[in-house]
């Protein structure tokens, strides 16, 4: 299928939805290491990009550089830069015909943009813990075609978020706690798994 | 959850309107930035002064602009860094001519919101410098977190940097005042209670009645560990040990701030603050200047944070310098 603006809209709706049923859940992992409030801002802002009007936008690319500006103008926090800079390199590096292998590389210049605002590395137990794991799986079975690639990806992604329960945080808020952030499950390893998790069911 | 409010969504909003209104021969608000700025921005052939951070650490930083301390504050979600929008706004309010210095409380969101201002004032050709406070002793490695938060210093930081601008120093100047503001100045804060957040309608920890948290932020967030209550005598030991433990002090002349995370009454607060002179004497540490009050809260929060700045001299000068804002007035 094209990854056109209608399958990119497809997705951050789906995001949009998954957001907004699970804002209070997010929340509250967040307010037992953080700051309680990552699920209330990610909606705020998955509002306003599921606002935009996909029919203004010729390509797939620019309606994602669209949805990360957004997200840079509405969230705050940190969630807002890095999310918002995951989806202007996505957006950057998006093209309506790209195969599997290309899809991969758009995302995996999305998970780069993280980790250059965000400055975290693997095992900090934030966001990139579970979607490094996730792009490698999905670079694994690129092979197999785009819904095999992201099928993996998904489950890789969760496998991810489920692992950063025992971790102690070194980044973000969570870092402050110390040894008393472990047994927690990441917040933004949890967004980010139902990011991706929307992905599989949209853009196969 | 009880609280004066109209809507969840409108506190932030309703809360500047209220500002407006209490204060409009000091400050005017850009309502679609959630902007506080002076009435006279921008002052031509002055550096300009921006602050910004989530809201509900009232009166930082909108309690905080006017003349002699900062020329605007970005007012963010409660405890939610602003974004980059609202900076660039503030930069453009506020820009006399002479570049613009963005003080950042050490906050991953904040950071990076404020980085991305940085970025977009440069594209447009306005010099912006920006310095991030990071006093909190509470953060022991640094190494292994985000880094030590901004908290307390943050308001004397605002102050002195404030008065340097308000005399004409230019940006380099004020910026270079302002890091060693921030290498002279630690904090550490305590909790009786946690605090709630409207939108979560819930406290953000509990504390059992004879149980406190100790080493804070300043977002309802867990401290470092769980203690026992004690006397105000015993907490101010816990507070301002590991301050000295951090920095010498002794011999120098210092400004000392007892802070109110919100909810203590002043009662408590100069108790505190009693406490605290007793323990500086003792340890020869010379508090020349002082600060007692609810500056930098957290919500309803209960409980208090010390502060301690050793001070030179253009420090003490620039502390005692006319301030007229919401939040501290004097001098003029």
């Amino acid at each position: 299928m094209a990854l056109d603006v209608a399958a990119a809209a497809a997705w951050m709706h789906d995001f949009a939805g998954v957001i907004d049923e699970n804002a209070e859940l997010l929340t509250d992992l967040d307010r037992e290491i953080g700051d309680a409030d990552h699920g209330f801002n990610m909606d705020r802002g998955m509002k306003a990009v599921a606002a935009l009007d996909p029919s203004a936008f010729a390509k797939g690319g620019d309606y994602l550089k669209k949805a990360g500006m957004t997200l840079v103008s509405t969230v705050g926090g940190a969630s807002g830069p890095l999310y918002g800079t995951f989806f202007l390199r996505v957006g950057g590096a998006w093209a309506d015909d790209m195969d599997a292998a290309g899809l991969g590389k758009a995302l995996r210049a999305g998970l780069d943009g993280i980790v250059q605002r965000g400055k975290a590395s693997v095992g900090e137990k934030t966001m990139v813990d579970a979607l490094s794991p996730a792009l490698d799986a999905y670079d694994a079975h690129a092979g197999e075609g785009v819904a095999a690639a992201l099928a993996a990806a998904a489950q890789a992604c969760a496998a991810g978020r489920d692992a950063t329960i025992p971790l102690i945080a070194h980044k973000g808020r969570a870092s402050y706690l110390g040894e008393r952030s472990a047994g927690h499950q990441d917040p933004g390893a949890t967004s980010v798994t139902m990011l991706i998790e929307a992905a599989s069911r949209n853009l196969a | 959850m009880k609280k004066l409010i109209n809507a969840v969504d409108d506190v932030v909003k309703d809360s500047l309107f209220g500002v407006e209104a209490a204060h409009s021969d000091i400050v005017a608000v850009d309502h679609d930035n959630n902007v506080v700025y002076r009435i006279d921005a921008p002052v031509a052939n002055k550096v300009g002064i921006i602050s910004g951070g989530g809201s509900g650490h009232e009166p930082l930083h909108g309690g905080f602009v006017g003349l002699g301390m900062l020329d605007a504050a970005c007012a963010g979600e409660i405890f939610t860094s602003p974004v980059p929008d609202q900076m660039f706004a503030a930069d453009k309010l506020v820009d006399g001519g002479r570049g613009v210095l963005h003080i950042v409380k050490n906050y991953t969101g904040d950071v990076m919101n404020f980085d991305m201002a940085a970025e977009m004032a440069a594209a447009e050709g306005i010099r912006v410098e920006s310095v991030v406070v990071d006093d909190d002793v509470a953060v022991q490695d640094s190494l292994y977190t985000a880094g030590r938060r901004g908290v307390g210093l943050t308001v004397l930081l605002e102050k002195i940097v404030g008065a340097a601008a308000e005399e004409g120093k230019d940006l380099d100047y004020v910026a270079d005042l302002a890091k060693r503001v921030i290498a002279n100045g630690r904090s550490m804060g305590m909790a009786l209670s946690g605090c709630t957040v409207p939108a979560a309608g819930k406290p953000s920890f509990e504390l059992a009645d004879d149980e406190i948290e100790v080493g804070i932020g300043i977002h309802g967030e867990p401290g470092r560990e769980r203690r026992q209550i004690g006397t105000a005598a015993e907490i101010a030991q816990m507070l301002v040990r590991p301050i000295l433990d951090d920095l010498d002090y002794r011999g120098s002349e210092v400004i000392a701030f007892v802070n109110g995370m919100g909810a203590t009454p002043l009662i408590e607060l100069y108790i505190m603050y009693n406490e605290v002179a007793k323990i500086l004497q003792a340890e020869g540490v010379r508090v020349v200047r002082n600060l007692v009050g609810n500056y930098i809260t957290s919500l309803d929060m209960a409980g208090c944070s010390v502060t301690l700045l050793r001070a030179d001299d253009e420090m003490l000068h620039l502390w005692d310098a006319p301030v007229v804002t919401a939040g501290l007035r004097w001098g003029k």
